[in-house]
């Protein structure tokens, strides 16, 4: 794609300064996305844990483990323990989706992976504001530091934590749930929306104003093509986020009613508010992935990506008209039957460009000369599990439908399939892609495999069942179920248990590439890897691009 | 942008890269401020949104009745709910049978049974939501405060009609019962036996009817 003029004399100007002004004060692009990778494997971790807890609970009918939990954590006892537990269940659920959204993937796909290529990608020396990137991560640890927090201060009258949901519906999260505890999350949440915002913006600038000469925007890597996307998305929803959750924390402490129907406020509003953030957000953790995974089929392949154009220009429309189908996930408020008809239309629209990314990566596979290298067995998994969670999303599209799905195991099998399988198996994709650039490193292509296959069947046999178990009407977010349900939660358990092994399965990789330290070479994946990255050094020298690479 | 002359990347100085740079993220920072705005307008756009379109079973306010009224009938049901306020609160009729385009009155009756002066305000909302179109109030005591003496008793009127268009309507005509509810909230629970009960001490039956003032109110 680009002749990169040869980089001449990097070691020269390639010393880095000390620990603490490199790491704390960091405003290299690379070093940041570093740190944002180390923090979403941390708060992954955290999120992980949070969720293998709630399916040991789950495991069999009756409260297994929760109790003991609360009393351990809470020093409660009996019958106040048992309470406890039951609301520490929601609290975990609470903060696994936002961990996970907001402190998992959002850094690891946004944060890490593109702070780190997209500047290189497109023929950048860094990013158009070094220190607003240096703000956008340090305003991470705090955030998550506060939502942790949050768990160990008073929610609702004498239990601990925010269990309203990763939602926080009114009045739920307002005369529900009155201790510091939510004001603490929404606190947690307008730090982490002002860092992702101040991203965005970095983002947009440096794409818009710091391509190589030569690069138009239509000879931009779809990744980069992604990332922009997804700025937008970000600036145009996490404000509607901000504003919803400002009026929560005015109608929990000042007295204002916008969502109070005593003082004229409504509580569908907040829905309304929520959803026009929160479906775009979906997107935003999936856009960086579509980016990444046309690379890495690319590569593999040993062919240009099919239908370029049609990629980039799918993933604007996925994004454009990810904006007006929100309110299909309040199809049992009491909207009237022609708002839902136009909502169930504008929702499975989106299938088409979706359809066309899909199709398109197949159609790169197709010929080519295929290699089965751990970023693309991860691809390829991507481009399956994605799919299925894509069909029952046009299920849960219909209305009528979601009248017997809406907040059911059916649902939460759905937008696992689409994010913890999605997104998640584009991140392990993305590291087992970019570890050799990023570290220098090659890792150890068996574990690869190995951590591969064991997530592969785990996180299957966690959420495969769900969707039977959604279709017998098993409720969301409760901590019990009748017996009738047992056997497939049990499934789901073991399935899950399997994925935690995963995750020690990766970090032992991680152990292993640094031990041992195989030299990767400036580019381990041969001919078909043909983005501005690979032509620099593993790992890129500390300022790159210093004579900017031409774009023919 | 990029696509100047590619010999050429030193010719803009940093400062020039810089403006532009900055230039693009003013853009977007005002863009950030423009969506904040709009989620705070949201708040009353929905509400007018709701009263003008009877969204969510927003019931309209109108002063005039009707000119035809059709020989076809629809039930109306009466819901009565406190949330707070130590009052015996109730409809006097469960329910009535009213033509379309028919204006009726019926009343709803209120006793305070604390021993101290209670206040309360009322929201209302009609069921099935679609119906909150057509489902007109001429008369109604929403949003007025109402204060009540130890004992005291109060008949609160509501004049309404269901606007016979609901039949044009392909998702409302099939309609049989509409379900009008009131909940009455606690106003200023502290202060209820303070100077504002002193204010309103001369309750009549006929203060309710004074609550088309509040139609510039809310939904």
């Amino acid at each position: 794609m680009a002749g990169a003029a040869a980089h001449a004399d990097h070691g020269h100007h390639d010393h880095k300064p000390g620990f603490v002004k490199r790491w704390l004060f960091s405003t290299n692009h690379k070093d940041i996305g570093t740190l944002y990778l180390i923090f979403a494997i941390i708060a992954g971790i955290i999120g992980g844990f949070l969720s293998v807890m709630m399916r040991w609970e789950l495991a069999e009918p009756g409260i297994q483990i929760f109790h003991g939990l609360a009393s351990m954590v809470y020093g409660v006892e009996g019958d106040a323990a048992i309470d406890a537990g039951k609301h520490m269940y929601n609290v975990f659920t609470t903060g696994h989706g936002l961990i996970m959204i907001f402190f998992m993937v959002m850094p690891a796909l946004i944060g890490g992976f593109a702070n780190w290529m997209v500047p290189i990608m497109i023929g950048a020396p860094d990013m158009a504001f070094p220190r607003m990137n240096n703000i956008s991560f340090w305003l991470l640890p705090p955030a998550f530091i506060l939502l942790l927090l949050s768990m160990f201060v008073e929610g609702p009258p004498g239990a601990m934590g925010v269990g309203g949901g990763w939602t926080i519906y009114p009045p739920l999260s307002t005369s529900g749930q009155p201790g510091p505890a939510m004001d603490l999350a929404i606190l947690s949440l307008h730090i982490a929306g002002a860092s992702s915002i101040l991203g965005a913006i970095n983002f947009i600038t440096t794409i818009f104003n710091m391509r190589a000469p030569g690069m138009t925007l239509f000879k931009m890597p779809l990744f980069a093509w992604s990332v922009l996307v997804t700025a937008f998305l970000l600036l145009l929803s996490l404000p509607v986020l901000a504003g919803a959750i400002t009026m929560l924390l005015t109608d929990r402490n000042f007295g204002t009613a916008f969502f109070d129907p005593q003082g004229g406020g409504d509580p569908i509003l907040f829905q309304h508010l929520f959803w026009f953030f929160g479906h775009p957000e979906v997107y935003i953790l999936i856009l960086p992935a579509f980016g990444i995974i046309s690379h890495i089929v690319s590569t593999f392949s040993k062919k240009p990506v099919f239908g370029y154009m049609g990629m980039a220009v799918a993933m604007v429309a996925i994004g454009a008209v990810g904006f007006v189908v929100w309110a299909h996930h309040m199809y049992t408020t009491g909207m009237s039957l022609a708002s839902q008809r136009y909502f169930v239309f504008a929702t499975m629209v989106i299938a088409v460009p979706t359809g066309v990314k899909i199709f398109s990566w197949i159609a790169t596979m197709w010929g080519g000369s295929l290699t089965f290298k751990a970023p693309m067995v991860w691809a390829i998994a991507f481009i399956f599990l994605f799919t299925l969670g894509g069909v029952t999303g046009v299920q849960l599209a219909n209305a009528g439908l979601d009248r017997a799905m809406h907040d059911t195991y059916y649902v939460v099998a759905h937008f696992h399939y689409v994010l913890s399988m999605g997104a998640v198996f584009a991140i392990f994709a993305a590291w087992y892609y970019w570890f050799p650039k990023i570290t220098g490193y090659m890792y150890n292509e068996p574990i690869a495999h190995l951590h591969f296959w064991i997530t592969f069947i785990g996180v299957n046999l966690i959420f495969f069942p769900q969707h039977f178990l959604g279709l017998a009407g098993m409720p969301r977010r409760y901590i019990d179920y009748p017996d009738a349900y047992a056997g497939w939660n049990l499934v789901s358990s073991y399935g899950s248990y399997l994925a935690a092994v995963g995750v020690l399965v990766f970090l032992v990789g991680v152990v292993e590439a640094f031990v041992k330290k195989r030299v990767a070479g400036d580019n381990p994946w041969g001919e078909g890897a043909d983005t501005l990255e690979w032509q620099l050094s593993s790992p890129p020298p500390y300022h790159q691009w210093e004579q900017l690479p031409r774009i023919r | 942008m990029t696509e100047l002359p590619a010999s050429s990347p030193t010719d803009r100085t940093e400062r020039q890269k810089r403006n532009a740079n900055l230039r693009v993220a003013a853009g977007c920072v005002a863009f950030f401020g423009s969506m904040v705005g709009m989620a705070y307008a949201a708040v009353p756009l929905y509400q007018l949104f709701c009263q003008v379109t009877g969204f969510g079973g927003t019931p309209m306010l109108a002063s005039q009745a009707p000119a035809n009224v059709l020989e076809q009938t629809i039930k109306v049901r009466f819901d009565a709910n406190v949330n707070g306020v130590p009052w015996e609160f109730a409809p006097k009729v469960r329910e009535v049978e009213v033509k379309l385009g028919e204006t009726m009155q019926i009343d709803y009756f209120a006793r305070n049974i604390a021993q101290r002066v209670a206040a309360g305000t009322a929201t209302f909302n009609v069921t099935p939501a679609t119906a909150g179109a057509y489902f007109n109030k001429m008369q109604c005591f929403c949003f007025t405060d109402t204060a009540l003496k130890p004992g005291e008793t109060i008949d609160m009127p509501v004049v309404f009609f269901v606007d016979p268009a609901i039949l044009d309507d392909p998702e409302a005509s099939r309609i049989k019962t509409i379900t009008l509810s009131y909940t009455f909230f606690p106003t200023d629970a502290e202060n209820a036996a303070g100077p504002q009960a002193a204010l309103t001490t001369p309750v009549e039956p006929s203060a309710a009817t004074q609550t088309h003032t509040t139609q510039d109110g809310r939904s």
